[in-house]
């Protein structure tokens, strides 16, 4: 399994880097807490720590630390537009359950 | 589905709480909204593409008010009522205000400031500049918030450097009537050179050029210690990119021979004209045709030369006051550190080129001259809003090697400060009752990246008491941790009714090693998966608990809306959740609650209409009306 970026959503993140002048990748996680359990974490990366698993997905480097792994082992991170708003989607096949908001979600 | 932002390392928000903040350029002519969106300042713009809003408002009688193109489009129909460059009469009486008889506004003097009598009442300043900034707040949510959650913290706002104390207090009263929380009013100037990211560059002497749509400003800026001080400000408030405009409008009446035009000509021509002085900013010539309604036809060329020629005294117009504000700071232009140009009309390149020969370098401008002044305030916004951490404030950089947290029911740990986190860090995050009447609370403190409390390190415990007696879940419980400059550890906790608090210090790092530390860390990875199915297992065994308890307490006080039957489905779905939560398989758990929830419903339906009917009983509908 992996953890990967659809075209459109790595453009915008290699893009951001560029624009931001530092860092080596995309950091994805989990964290507890929110209305459903878990949250998702989504981070610009400055440092690669030893525990890391990497993945390479359409040249942008994506991070993601053992913890949370299992919980987003398969993701897909999409970039869409919604009316005026824009951001970043997490496509993800282990959630069972997801708050309205689809911020938090359980597995 | 929430669509989610690109954050720093380590500074990702809990969801619904991403801090959202804004800068608003307040213009005399346009007003912008920008963001700090994925690390980076953006304007944000309208439906249809547009970033910059007018700075015009028009009243009806039947009450309307239209803000930004739509005021525009009804300007020359109903003047009167269609208020442009409010910016100048804020915090201003009738005499204060240079060439006031031109307006053809009904003004009202009072005291304080004046009012203008429009279709819709009279309005003071403050309240059309409030629907400007209503517009461009609503923007801002739809484009930020959308459906993701989370809310808009606050706005800076900003204002020319000249502006006195009345006219601040009233750019801030604006802004509140509007519903926004202003963080902060900044200078113009000080704006345009934070998007330059000049407070981060050598300290020294800084002008700022702004030319805009009607207005010219100059301002000269010290940087010492990340800190701007304005030493002096001059300008022309009647020059702009529109005296252009108008200098070459009247070179075309002219070649072309015309007479009186209608309104409607007029407007058409000065469309094409602005478009044409844009043109010769990139180009050396330029075509200018238009047909008018009396069947005449212009077809003119120009060029770049010619239209510098015409405009070189506008240009000259605007290095007197640039001269007069260096001699009132006493410097010259060899003090000068870095020039900064502001508004739109500095993108001519004759005006680049006047700058750069008074001030004998070339002057910033890379980011686009409209926007810049919106980039500004919105990255001071989101440095107020508390999303970045300015990285000089840190006296100390250090980190925490374990993750920092409390036990919740079930026996598992939500971790409030995670690990990497550097120091001095501070998080808060509410809980809340798990009983109906619960008066206090045991805070447990631990330490590790496990999910279970017993697989991490137990620091410390203390009791909340005193929370006054609610049904379960309607406590709000703060709790704080906070990791000073030195490691200690200082946890509180407060219940938000009542104000009854507890607290407990220590020393998170006391008796670990290295060693130790490492092997936790390695146990925590080793472990994920199995702690995946704890935490699951955990949680749905403590809903269990929680619906088993919830329906008991119903049972014992409505019995009587029940049917024998219809009790002891309950009752043996309540045994068969209670066989199954003491099991380790958290689907099956997971799928009795749902059954359980579906055998209450219809006893859950008559409860509610029970207490409806208590709620509503004896009270005429007119009082509940009220």
């Amino acid at each position: 399994m992996a953890v990967t970026l659809t075209e459109r959503a790595a453009r915008r993140v290699s893009n951001f880097l560029a624009k931001r002048g530092k860092g080596v990748g995309l950091r994805l996680g989990v964290r507890t807490s929110g209305c459903s359990g878990l949250a998702y974490k989504l981070e610009f990366a400055d440092v690669v720590n030893p525990e890391d698993a990497t993945f390479e997905s359409n040249g942008v480097k994506v991070l993601v630390d053992p913890k949370s792994l299992p919980y987003i082992d398969g993701t897909e991170l999409d970039f869409t537009r919604e009316g005026l708003n824009e951001g970043f989607q997490f496509r993800n096949p282990n959630t069972k359950d997801q708050c309205g908001c689809g911020e938090s979600f359980t597995v | 589905m929430a669509l989610l932002q690109i954050a720093e390392p380590g500074e990702s928000t809990a969801p619904h709480e991403h801090r959202l903040a804004i800068g608003i350029d307040l213009g005399t002519t346009n007003s912008l909204v920008a963001t700090v969106r994925n690390g980076i300042a953006v304007v944000l713009n309208d439906h249809d593409g547009h970033s910059l809003l007018p700075s015009v408002v028009a009243y009806t009688k039947t009450g309307d008010v239209k803000v930004g193109f739509g005021a525009q489009a009804v300007q020359s129909r109903d003047p009167k009522n269609t208020i442009v460059s409010v910016k100048r009469f804020m915090g201003r009486g009738i005499k204060d205000v240079a060439h006031i008889e031109n307006c053809p506004y009904d003004f009202v003097d009072a005291p304080g400031m004046l009012k203008i009598r429009t279709a819709a009442g009279m309005k003071s300043p403050v309240e059309v500049s409030a629907e400007i900034l209503k517009a461009l707040r609503s923007l801002a949510e739809e484009a930020l918030i959308g459906n993701s959650g989370g809310k808009l913290v606050g706005a800076v706002v900003t204002v020319p450097a000249y502006f006195d104390d009345a006219q601040r207090q009233a750019t801030k009263d604006a802004a509140r009537l509007a519903g926004l929380n202003v963080l902060r009013l900044l200078n113009e100037p000080t704006a345009a050179a934070i998007a330059y990211g000049l407070d981060n560059a050598a300290e020294g002497v800084y002008a700022i050029y702004d030319l805009g749509g009607g207005t010219f400003d100059i301002s000269v800026l010290r940087l010492s210690r990340g800190v701007f001080e304005v030493l002096a400000t001059n300008g022309d408030a009647a020059l702009g990119g529109d005296d252009f405009d108008h200098r070459l409008y009247c070179w075309v009446v002219e070649k072309a021979g015309l007479s009186l035009l209608s309104p409607g000509d007029t407007s058409a021509l000065l469309v094409k004209v602005r478009e044409t002085k844009e043109f010769l900013s990139a180009h050396t010539e330029a075509r200018i045709t238009a047909a008018l309604s009396g069947g005449q036809t212009i077809d003119l060329a120009v060029t770049q030369l010619e239209f510098w020629e015409m405009t070189r005294n506008l240009v000259a117009k605007t290095l007197a006051p640039t001269r007069k504000a260096m001699r009132d700071a006493g410097l010259t232009a060899q003090d000068v550190k870095g020039v900064v140009m502001v508004g739109g009309a500095t993108r001519m390149p004759h005006v680049q080129q006047a700058v750069a020969e008074l001030f004998r370098q070339a002057p910033l401008n890379n980011l686009d001259p409209d926007k810049v002044v919106a980039l500004g305030a919105a990255m001071q916004a989101n440095v107020l809003a508390g999303n970045r951490s300015r990285e000089d404030e840190w006296l100390l950089l250090d980190v925490i090697p374990l993750s920092l947290g409390i036990e919740t029911m079930g026996g598992l740990v939500e971790r409030i400060i995670p690990r990497n986190s550097t120091i001095p860090v501070a998080r808060a995050q509410e809980f809340t009752t798990f009983r109906d009447g619960q008066t206090a609370m045991s805070v447990h403190v631990v330490q590790g990246d496990r999910d279970l409390v017993s697989d991490c390190r137990s620091l410390a415990r203390f009791e909340l008491r005193g929370i006054p007696p609610m049904t379960a879940g309607a406590a709000r419980i703060r709790v704080t941790f906070q990791v000073d400059a030195d490691g200690l550890l200082s946890v509180s906790a407060r219940e938000a009714t009542s104000g009854v608090e507890a607290s407990v210090t220590v020393k998170p790092s006391y008796g670990l090693t290295d060693d130790q530390i490492t092997q936790m860390l390695k146990d925590s990875y080793e472990h994920a998966r199995d702690d995946v199915h704890a935490r699951a297992l955990r949680e749905q065994q403590v809903e269990a608990e929680r619906m088993s308890e919830a329906t008991q307490a119903a049972l014992r006080e409505d019995a009587d809306l029940l049917g024998l039957e219809e009790a002891e489905t309950i009752m043996a779905e309540l045994e068969t959740l209670k066989r199954l939560a003491a099991g380790t398989d958290h689907r099956a758990i997971k799928l009795q609650i749902d059954a359980v929830n579906r055998v209450t419903e219809p006893f859950a339906t008559r409860r509610m209409d029970r207490s409806v009917r208590r709620a509503l009983a004896g009270r005429s509908v007119a009082s509940i009306g009220s």
